[in-house]
């Protein structure tokens, strides 16, 4: 029963995670509740699909489908982190209630919410494809007792618990300062994520250069502990990168950056110029 | 609405690109691995080194698996009776540890040669 606990917990703690840093990245959005819960929903029905293809999918592409599929879903959420935080740098002082001139598009922020719902549904749809194997699995073979089960249901309400703290933890910050948080945490997550994307191109054969391990802090923090898993899922932490993970996490940072600093420089011309 | 569906055209044709691409596979070498329950069989999991090959797993068991290891970076989950398999494109010769993810206590070794 607590094997069944922890697997079911750290698979949901993983997408739940990410989940609550988009909920308090959206704060003050309108209808951002119901995009939310469209990813929710879209990515547990991507994620049952998944589960149920698994095979049809691993064996595409020569055995590497699983591994660009992955690549594909991650790719798109972090696209839509750096668009995410490239309007945030423009708008996110209006939708902190500093300036009283909000426009339209700020107050109603549909784009973004969007976005994110997008990243919302890509993180459950890539964490979900085993919870949902494992789940089914255990209720499907009438082998396991009434104890594994209910451990395994415990532990995704007690996951779904904890990213719900997150997420209560994150909306305790002030209105002014919450956007500088989530932003600055967004940066990290989509280096994170860019990162996995590459070493699953890596993996599958279709990035072939920088495959070296970069360094490996194993014995310090290993991947697969509680502690491991969390930072991975936050900050993309993986206890031996290659060299492409390395250039890519630095590189998504970099980007996201100057785009942000680009976004906001140009808000303070039009202000200027108003 | 415009600016993220641009980027997820992006995304779409980057996606279409990237499948195009793997090479095909010739003969593969292909070894088989059997999962059952927190089982995994053989215990020691034979490759060859600094090649392309096929690990084929299969769950005979009746509790899904997750075939994984962190060194290598690789996971699979399989749910009862199914077979999947990971191509690995090239490892450097050495031991590797593997486990099944969902039966926490098993373990096995995955030596290149």
């Amino acid at each position: 029963m607590i094997g069944a606990f922890v697997i079911a917990f750290r698979e949901v703690i993983e997408a739940g995670l990410i989940v609550g840093i988009v909920m308090a990245a959206t704060r003050g959005i309108a209808g951002r509740g119901r995009w939310i819960a469209l990813g929710i929903l879209g990515g547990l029905a991507g994620a049952a699909l998944i589960a149920l293809f698994a095979e049809k999918i691993s064996d595409a592409f020569e055995g590497a489908g699983q591994d660009i599929l992955n690549a594909a879903v991650l790719i798109v959420a972090v696209l839509m982190l750096i668009w995410h935080n490239t309007w945030m740098s423009k708008h996110g002082r209006e939708l902190a209630g500093e300036l009283r001139a909000a426009g339209d598009k700020v107050r109603t922020g549909q784009t973004t919410a969007a976005a994110l719902a997008l990243v919302v549904g890509a993180a459950i749809l890539r964490e979900g494809a085993e919870l949902v194997l494992f789940l089914y699995g255990l209720v499907a073979s009438g082998t396991s007792g009434l104890d594994i089960q209910f451990g395994a249901l415990a532990g995704v309400a007690v996951g779904a618990a904890l990213s719900s703290v997150s997420y209560f933890g994150l909306a305790a910050i002030p209105t002014r300062y919450v956007f500088s948080v989530t932003s600055a945490l967004i940066i990290f997550l989509a280096a994170g994520l860019a990162s996995q994307a590459a070493q699953f191109l890596l993996n599958a054969g279709v990035v072939t250069v920088l495959d070296r391990p970069l360094w490996n802090s194993a014995a310090i923090l290993r991947e697969d502990s509680l502690a491991g898993r969390v930072l991975h899922a936050l900050v993309g932490y993986t206890d031996r990168p290659s060299v492409l993970q390395g250039v890519v996490y630095l590189g998504t940072i970099l980007v996201m950056v100057a785009l942000m600093q680009w976004s906001s420089a140009d808000k303070r011309r039009q202000v200027r110029t108003v | 609405m415009t600016r993220p569906s641009h980027l997820l055209a992006a995304a779409l044709t980057a996606g279409t690109l990237a499948l195009g691409w793997p090479a095909l596979a010739e003969d593969l070498p292909v070894i088989k691995v059997e999962m059952r329950d927190g089982e995994i069989i053989p215990n020691v999991i034979e490759v060859p080194a600094n090649t392309r090959f096929k690990l084929e797993i299969t769950n005979t068991g009746k509790s899904p698996v997750e075939f994984e290891s962190t060194e290598l970076k690789r996971e699979k989950a399989l749910a009862a009776g199914a077979t999947s398999s990971i191509v690995f494109r090239t490892i450097d010769p050495g031991r590797y540890d593997v486990f099944d993810d969902f039966h926490p206590e098993s373990k096995a070794v995955l030596v290149a040669k």
